[in-house]
């Protein structure tokens, strides 16, 4: 029977893959993602899982290290935030070039400097264009039942790329929230045993992973890493489905909320969404027809959905929590071009808040909305909520 | 001699899933000078063959003793070794490099071939 607990989204993060049960796990501590890792030490100490932990001496180390487990054939996890992330760049990139189905949790948080430990999007956006597939949770429910999802979605052959499962530092990570977790029986079933492509440790087969890969090259396997993310939303959708036969949770590429007749249109990443779900409904009650659009999956960035859902709305309203320095931010930009051949194409307005941990509260969401209603937004302009002038 | 294949043809991340497969690799394609063969002059002392680091040199053997037979293209990436060893290259007398026509192997630029 499925639980409910009272478990921060660091918790509940680290019970799945107590379920999960990886071969590997190798990590570095940063603040908010630590207790993900720490939580699953306890599993290993516990020996509840037959997991082999690696504690490294940095992030590039914790990917480099992850990246040869997966290479080896083991089903490997990390997780970071921030700074790590930074530190991580260079092995994130060879992890999907290399084609590793790794999963890795991030706590979202501001990248430096100053230094901040608080929840903005800016490490996960510098990684947007590393080659992994990025899921983006509203709350802890959410971060389980992807971290649950995401090695089936990764370890797919018509994919084979790694996925990040991004939550909010500090609101999702330490804050506690009722999760209802499956049993361990079931998500055991559901994730199944590792499909293994080219494994080092099978000498029968050997491989090398890695070699130098010239201009005669390197264009050919870039590109199938394009066509391993075209495949992302088709798998992405079979997985979710048969995940809601387990769960009753039902996933998309879009969480679409209160959409159907809306005129005004949300954009949003993250926890930001519980928020602007609360304030649309006392909106809703006011007689406003409005909608919230969140993506669960990022990257891919799938235009058509987004093409769907937004053609011909009066306003669409895009909230970014990083800012793209001198140009648009990155939320926004994608959502614009994407909307640049809609048949009636809507008011587009983008909004920067929240860098760096500051709140946002509904005040401001019902701000950035009635822009929209006086027909008060202008596509090239960004705007800041929350911001002292 | 295989042709570059395309994207959907070669396994992914650029892993190498068979050994020995450096055979493939067309290092001729960097070649800027080109040696080039005068059988004529040719003592087929081997030197080329023995000096040669891509292993570029034909040879044939021919009663029990091996002939030189030119160049394999494909590899040579036109180092100039094998004319820079070859003692054809050395006029015997004056000990000053051998005129282009006594020489059996003489390094011509690329673009002499472009049309091939």
């Amino acid at each position: 029977m499925p639980l409910k607990q009272a478990i921060t989204g660091a918790e509940a993060i680290a019970y799945a893959m107590k379920q999960i049960n990886p071969d590997v796990v190798a990590a570095y501590p940063i603040t908010p993602q630590t207790p993900v890792v720490e939580y699953f030490a306890k599993y290993v100490a516990d020996g509840v899982v037959d997991t082999e932990m690696i504690p490294v001496e940095s992030e590039h180390s914790a990917m480099s290290a992850v990246v040869g487990a997966a290479a080896a054939g083991a089903r490997a996890f990390t997780a970071t935030a921030s700074v790590g992330l930074a530190l991580m760049h260079e092995v994130v990139f060879i992890a999907a070039s290399l084609r590793l189905p790794i999963v890795m949790a991030v706590a979202n948080r501001a990248l430096s400097g100053p230094i901040n430990i608080h929840c903005d999007h800016s490490d996960a956006m510098a990684e947007r264009d590393s080659g992994w597939i990025q899921l983006w949770a509203e709350n802890a429910q959410e971060a389980y039942d992807f971290t649950v999802m995401a090695y089936r979605i990764a370890e797919h052959p018509d994919v084979r790329l790694p996925v990040m499962v991004n939550f909010d530092g500090f609101i999702i990570s330490h804050g506690v929230e009722v999760v209802e977790t499956l049993d361990d029986d079931v998500v055991k079933n559901f994730v199944g045993k590792p499909i293994k492509m080219y494994p080092l440790l099978d000498t029968s087969k050997p491989v090398t992973y890695g070699p130098l890969d010239l201009y005669d090259y390197y264009f050919e396997h870039k590109r199938q890493q394009i066509e391993a993310m075209r495949h992302v939303p088709r798998v992405f959708k079979e997985v979710a489905e048969e995940f809601a036969k387990i769960s009753g949770r039902k996933y998309d590429l879009l969480d679409e909320f209160m959409v159907d007749d809306a005129e005004y249109i949300m954009v949003a990443l993250g926890s930001t969404a519980g928020t602007i779900k609360h304030t649309i409904k006392e909106l809703r009650a006011e007689g406003k027809k409005v909608g919230l659009v969140k993506p669960w999956v990022f990257r891919p960035f799938v235009k058509s959905e987004f093409q769907r859902v937004l053609n011909a709305r009066k306003g669409v309203v895009v909230l970014d929590r990083s800012a793209s320095f001198g140009a648009e931010a990155p939320l926004y930009e994608a959502v614009k071009s994407a909307l640049y051949e809609v048949a009636v194409r809507p008011q587009m307005g983008s909004y920067v808040y929240g860098l760096g941990g500051r709140d946002i509260t509904p005040e401001h969401i019902r701000q950035a909305f009635e822009d929209a209603f006086k027909g008060n937004l202008i596509a090239d302009e960004e705007r800041y909520l929350g911001l002292r002038e | 001699m295989p042709e570059l294949k395309g994207w959907k043809e070669i396994p992914i991340g650029g892993l190498i899933v068979e050994p020995g497969n450096s055979k493939q690799y067309k290092t001729g394609t960097w070649r800027v000078m080109r040696p080039v063969y005068q059988p004529e002059n040719c003592i087929h002392c081997m030197q080329c063959w023995l000096y040669c680091p891509d292993q570029a040199i034909v040879v044939e053997i021919v009663d029990g003793k091996p002939k030189m037979r030119g160049y394999n293209y494909y590899y040579c990436k036109g180092c100039g070794l094998c004319a820079n060893v070859c003692p054809k290259s050395t006029d015997p007398k004056t000990k000053q490099p051998a005129p282009e026509d006594k020489r059996a192997i003489v390094m011509k630029p690329e673009t002499e071939f472009a049309e091939e």
